[in-house]
């Protein structure tokens, strides 16, 4: 048993580090902002809680699971709401979200 | 592995060189600010790794563990941190009221605003 | 393993402290800047030096970040070119002291190495006599409130320092509150008012956890003081300057900073009143444990007090000098969006 949750948190883990490494292709790799911005927050939403998640099945049922599962509440919180925040404004500055831009500069339709 | 003896302090020289750049090579007073910053982290870096022991832990005492690393660079860091945010708040104080009085923060156009006076 | 983290930590922070050089576009330089206190508190964390680390996070990551931001909100967006032939200069001094420092550290310990002479003195005097003499499991916050308390000390009149230049050099609000127009349309800034108004409370318990808890864990009262500062500059980011300078009424917070450090001198003329020296804890009560631990305690809620306080009050006054103005592009490049909202612009961001 305790076997079976050592691997189950060690391929949690992998799979967020997985994650967090489309993330970053997706993040240098799409062509405009916004599909950027989306790119980004699969880090914040599969990323980080897989690698939470691992971590609680490591340690435990100990103090330092309930502050891993708030930190994981807070992030859920925080991070949809910064992919928002950037979104928002870069609707208000006048990226249009309905052009796509090559990231030589080309703009097609 | 006698590379990695220093390379902490070899890496906190190549940071400390890269701000001190930042600093003397570009003009804009903000970047100077920021060039600051990166010095100033270089050297705390320098410190928190003079003071690490291998195999110790965090200085909190604790009944599972027997060595701690340093905890007098920790206090000095500290201290050194808070003294540096107050530096900087004071710097973009002055850089906003330079700019208010010559309407740049371009060091070498403010120089030239001087000396055309 | 330690040593990849390490390695790999370090080389990142060097990247991004290059990029921080070529950027040329400040809003970019800003956010690479904010990272670059991320990774050196993730650096300081894996380094065994956790308050550090919650400190360089919280206040080179947070309120210096910021406080960029407020001055870049001013003055212009990008940086104008530097020609190469004055950069030649300054790359020698630099690859020279570099050279001379790098041959300078050839003599020192090699890291991490038990046996150095820094670990041989007082190090370790600290570590064992803390328990007996102090009784708090956080080395740090006791070799920071009781063993080295003075330097604490000038360290907040420091921070009190700072914030009377920023005031004597920007001033503070001239005009009243409450003269901008109504807003008529519906308000577009409701999904961040709504996870505002949940979090910011849950921010300000975290702050009073750590200054209390800081004594059993990393933490005290220079990481609360900045943690309460960051949930109410969260407000005024969220729900406007006005409605947050109305949180803590101005005649309280231009105080709050010079009561911390009266509260800090307070506790040493209080000892030496007692019949102690300045900052003996041991004049405050029988014990010398409970002694010890009243003094801290009553320190770390000066420096709580002082270092929040400071924080917003330099938070507020950059922003209050900011209202109204508009910064220009600097040499003409750039987006021409002149309101001064730092949003995004088509100009993805140049290097040099």
């Amino acid at each position: 048993m305790p076997l079976l949750i050592d691997l189950l948190s060690w391929a949690l883990i992998l799979v967020g580090g997985a994650f967090g490494v489309i993330g970053g292709i997706g993040l240098l790799r799409l062509p405009e902002f916004f599909s950027r911005i989306h790119a980004a927050s699969i880090t914040d939403s599969m990323c980080a809680p897989c690698i939470i998640a691992g971590l609680m099945l490591q340690s435990g049922l100990t103090l330092v699971t309930v502050k891993l599962a708030f930190l994981v509440v807070f992030l859920f919180l925080t991070s949809p709401t910064a992919s928002h925040a950037l979104a928002k404004a870069a609707l208000h500055g006048g990226m249009d979200p309905g052009r796509t831009r090559r990231l030589d500069g080309e703009a097609e339709s | 592995m006698s590379f990695f003896e220093h390379y902490n302090y070899h890496l906190a020289i190549v940071l400390a060189m890269i701000g001190l750049y930042t600093m003397i090579s570009r003009t804009n007073l903000v970047k100077k600010v920021a060039g600051l910053n990166i010095f100033q982290v270089s050297v705390f870096i320098l410190f928190i790794s003079l003071g690490v022991i291998e195999d110790g832990t965090v200085p909190i005492l604790s009944p599972d563990h027997e060595v701690y690393s340093n905890p007098l660079p920790h206090v000095l860091i500290l201290t050194a941190i808070v003294v540096g945010v107050a530096t900087t708040a004071v710097a973009l104080a002055l850089v906003v009221r330079i700019r208010e009085a010559y309407g740049t923060v371009e060091e070498d156009r403010v120089h030239e605003q001087d000396d055309a006076l | 393993m330690d040593t990849v983290v390490d390695i790999l930590l370090l080389a990142f922070l060097a990247i991004c402290a290059i990029s921080i050089l070529r950027l040329r576009d400040l809003f970019a330089m800003t956010m690479m800047f904010g990272l670059f206190s991320l990774i050196s508190a993730g650096l300081f964390t894996t380094m065994d030096a956790p308050d550090v680390a919650f400190t360089e996070a919280a206040v080179g990551a947070g309120i210096s970040t910021i406080l960029i931001l407020a001055t870049l909100a001013q003055t212009s967006r990008r940086e104008q070119a530097t020609p190469a032939r004055s950069k030649l200069v300054p790359l020698a001094v630099v690859w020279v002291t570099g050279a001379v420092l790098i041959y300078g550290t050839a003599d020192l310990p090699a890291f991490g190495d038990p046996d150095a002479p820094v670990h041989n003195h007082v190090g370790p005097h600290y570590i064992q006599e803390s328990g007996k003499e102090i009784g708090i499991p956080n080395v740090v916050a006791s070799v920071l409130a009781s063993y080295r308390g003075y330097d604490t000390l000038g360290e907040v009149v420091v921070v009190f320092a700072a914030v009377v230049g920023v005031m004597s050099l920007l001033g503070l609000r001239r005009r009243p509150p409450g003269l901008r127009p109504a807003r008529g349309k519906p308000d577009p800034n409701d999904v961040l008012k709504v996870i505002a108004t949940m979090v910011v409370p849950v921010i300000l318990l975290f702050a009073l956890y750590v200054q209390f808890h800081g004594e059993y864990s990393p933490g005290g009262g220079f990481q609360a003081g900045v943690i309460f500062a960051a949930a109410i500059i969260l407000y005024a980011l969220v729900f406007g300057l006005d409605k947050a300078r109305q949180v803590i009424p101005p005649k309280v917070l231009n105080r709050l900073p010079a009561a911390g450090v009266l509260i800090y001198g307070g506790v040493g003329v209080v000892t030496l009143l007692l019949g102690g020296n300045f900052l003996e804890y041991y004049a405050l009560a029988e014990d010398a444990k409970t002694a010890q631990h009243m003094g801290i305690l009553f320190i770390e809620i000066g420096v709580g007090v002082t270092v929040a306080s400071v924080m917003l009050l330099i938070y507020f006054i950059f922003s209050e000098r900011g209202r109204g103005k508009r910064p220009d592009e600097g040499n003409g490049d750039g987006d021409g969006d002149g309101d001064g909202d730092g949003a995004l612009s088509r100009d993805e961001g140049g290097t040099a």
